[in-house]
């Protein structure tokens, strides 16, 4: 037994995961993360906690999941590539480790220019792949990049991310397959909307064979407004929202908005756990973690299993 | 070729302003390619400093010059007999060409007029890319000629990011994803088993080195 992790728990028995994502406040106050851990707790199996997204300044993604620790949840260290080199990465992810965090998700980040520091120099010294690799091989072979052992190796679960809806579409699943050959465990996709193309895109990572390697868990994103569809729609890079789904939030009130965002969630959850290969769910419930419960509850996800 | 902009007048102005007499020096490689430091910018900016002289009563004398290229002593040695009649250089080379004519004459005040920008090609009239970062270990080979350090804003080697779509960089929608590209030209080679490969972590030492990097050949040397 190599890790600890929750969610490891819960995927390796059978069952259908679910996560969901906290972001640190944009200041020092713990309470903020434990606020958070307090609503998502026992709801999910796992939260993860993002790395000054999109480029924002915020408390630190290592001290928030420590923080969530103490509160009793299984965080999911989300760690960008951006913003630090291999030897602050890897310096982090033994920290982090020592901390009793279990679980960890590589990625490359948003581009700095669209966060509050656009003056600042993006590290960009490994992608999220390499750091993939490196995390693997500190775990399981004891060394960190260029063959110095270790004294312990860090204990983590070893997640990436992927995007069915970017381009090149059918090279997207040949990138996921790179991933999981650098030692992903799991992964978490960006939000669906599009569910035809989610499941064309399940179909060839079917025919790729990597269903059988890696756990892998759509991401959700509860729309709050019609608004905010038309913005994510048009502005977010990578994201893709149907019209179709843009007009159902439209043809309702603005004031019953919020609770036809919640259907449409909950509707794409259990359309996902009828998709063979799909391990779970990712709630990325943006500043409104207070919909994560609603949503688990109604999508038939609670209580949670006991592992 | 090396890519420069030149700075504004205003501050040239502002560098130049404790001296009287100016030498203006060009460079006719890379710079004059791109428009910027050859023999006509050095001419135009001479002409714009003495005029601008002559509307605010100032009295300066400006001299222009320009070399065949300003980084190599052969060529900077023929400011040789020149040089000491002016009491500041005003270079329009890139910051190799400043640096090394300021190597050759270590008493006289240099000083640059352009500000450099990158290396890169000229794409067609007017319009200049960056496509190399001198990592210092070519890849290009991997990557069907599209350079992923220089050309991804995210400088990735396994892949592309999530952001792209319509083949546009997520970062500068003006910008092509070079992953996009990457992809669809190995794709049209028939060579999308060069992706297979998990690139490790690159040697970043070939390009910050141990401070400045030197090239020292014993059979170029006399
Ligand atoms: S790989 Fe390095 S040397 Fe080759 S084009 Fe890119 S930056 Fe230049
Ligand atoms: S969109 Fe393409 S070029 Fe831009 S950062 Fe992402 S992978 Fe790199």
């Amino acid at each position: 037994m190599k890790t600890d992790s929750q969610l490891k728990k819960v995927l390796n028995r059978g069952e259908f995961a679910v996560t969901a994502e906290c972001g640190p406040p944009k200041g020092a106050d713990p309470e903020a993360v434990r606020n958070k851990g307090r609503i998502l707790k026992g709801y999910v199996d796992s939260v993860n906690v993002t790395d000054n997204q999109t480029g924002v300044v915020r408390l630190c993604s290592l001290a928030a999941c420590a923080l969530l620790k103490q509160e009793g949840l299984d965080p999911v260290l989300q760690m960008v590539t951006r913003d630090r080199n291999r030897i602050a990465l890897q310096s982090d992810i033994l920290g982090a480790s020592a901390l009793g965090i279990r679980n960890i998700l590589c990625l490359s980040g948003d581009h700095q220019s669209f966060g509050n520091q656009p003056h600042s120099k993006g590290v960009f010294d490994i992608d999220s792949v390499q750091l993939v690799q490196a995390v693997r091989q500190m775990r399981d072979r004891g060394h960190i990049i260029g063959g110095d052992k270790l004294t312990e190796p860090p204990r983590l679960f070893i997640g990436a991310v992927a995007n069915p809806f970017a381009d090149p579409f059918k090279y997207r699943v040949a990138r996921l397959a790179t991933k999981v050959d650098a030692g992903a465990e799991f992964i978490q996709t960006q939000c669906i909307y599009n569910l035809n193309r989610f499941k064309e895109w399940m179909g060839l990572v079917k025919e790729y064979g990597l269903d059988n390697q890696v756990y892998i868990l759509g991401g959700i994103t509860p729309l709050k407004s019609a608004r905010m569809a038309e913005y994510m729609a048009a502005q977010v890079a990578g994201m893709d929202i149907p019209v179709e789904i843009i007009n159902r939030m439209k043809s309702v009130p603005a004031k019953e908005q919020r609770q036809e965002g919640i259907r449409i969630a909950v509707e794409t959850i259990e359309a996902l756990k009828e998709i063979e290969g799909v391990h779970g769910v990712h709630i990325m419930a943006i500043e409104w973690e207070d919909a994560v419960p609603q949503i688990v509850e109604e999508g038939k996800l609670f209580p949670r299993p006991e592992v | 070729m090396i890519t420069a902009e030149r700075k504004p007048l205003s501050e040239i102005k502002e560098m130049i302003a404790p001296y009287r007499k100016i030498l203006v020096v060009g460079c006719g490689s890379c710079v004059a390619e791109c428009a910027s430091g050859g023999e006509k910018e050095t001419g135009l900016l001479g002409s714009a400093l003495r005029m601008d002289a002559k509307s605010s009563k100032k009295e300066i004398e400006v001299k222009e010059m320009t070399l065949d290229r300003q980084c190599v002593y052969e060529f900077i040695n023929q400011l040789t007999d020149v040089i000491d009649q002016y009491d500041v250089v005003l270079s329009l080379g890139c910051g190799a060409g400043v640096q090394a004519v300021a190597g050759v004459f270590p008493k006289v005040h240099i000083v640059p007029a352009l500000n450099t920008t990158f290396i890169g090609e000229t794409k067609e009239a007017g319009l200049w890319v960056e496509s190399c970062r001198a990592c210092g270990d070519c890849k290009l080979g991997f990557f069907a000629a599209v350079c992923p350090v220089t050309r991804c804003a995210k400088g990735l080697f396994n892949g592309p990011c999530g952001g792209s779509r319509t083949d546009r960089c997520e970062v500068d929608p003006d910008v092509p994803c070079a992953w996009q590209l990457i992809v669809s030209r190995l794709e049209e080679m028939g060579r999308l088993d060069l992706l297979r490969k998990v690139h490790p972590p690159a040697d970043w030492s070939k390009q910050q080195g141990k401070g400045p990097r030197k090239i020292h050949r014993e059979d170029q040397s006399t």
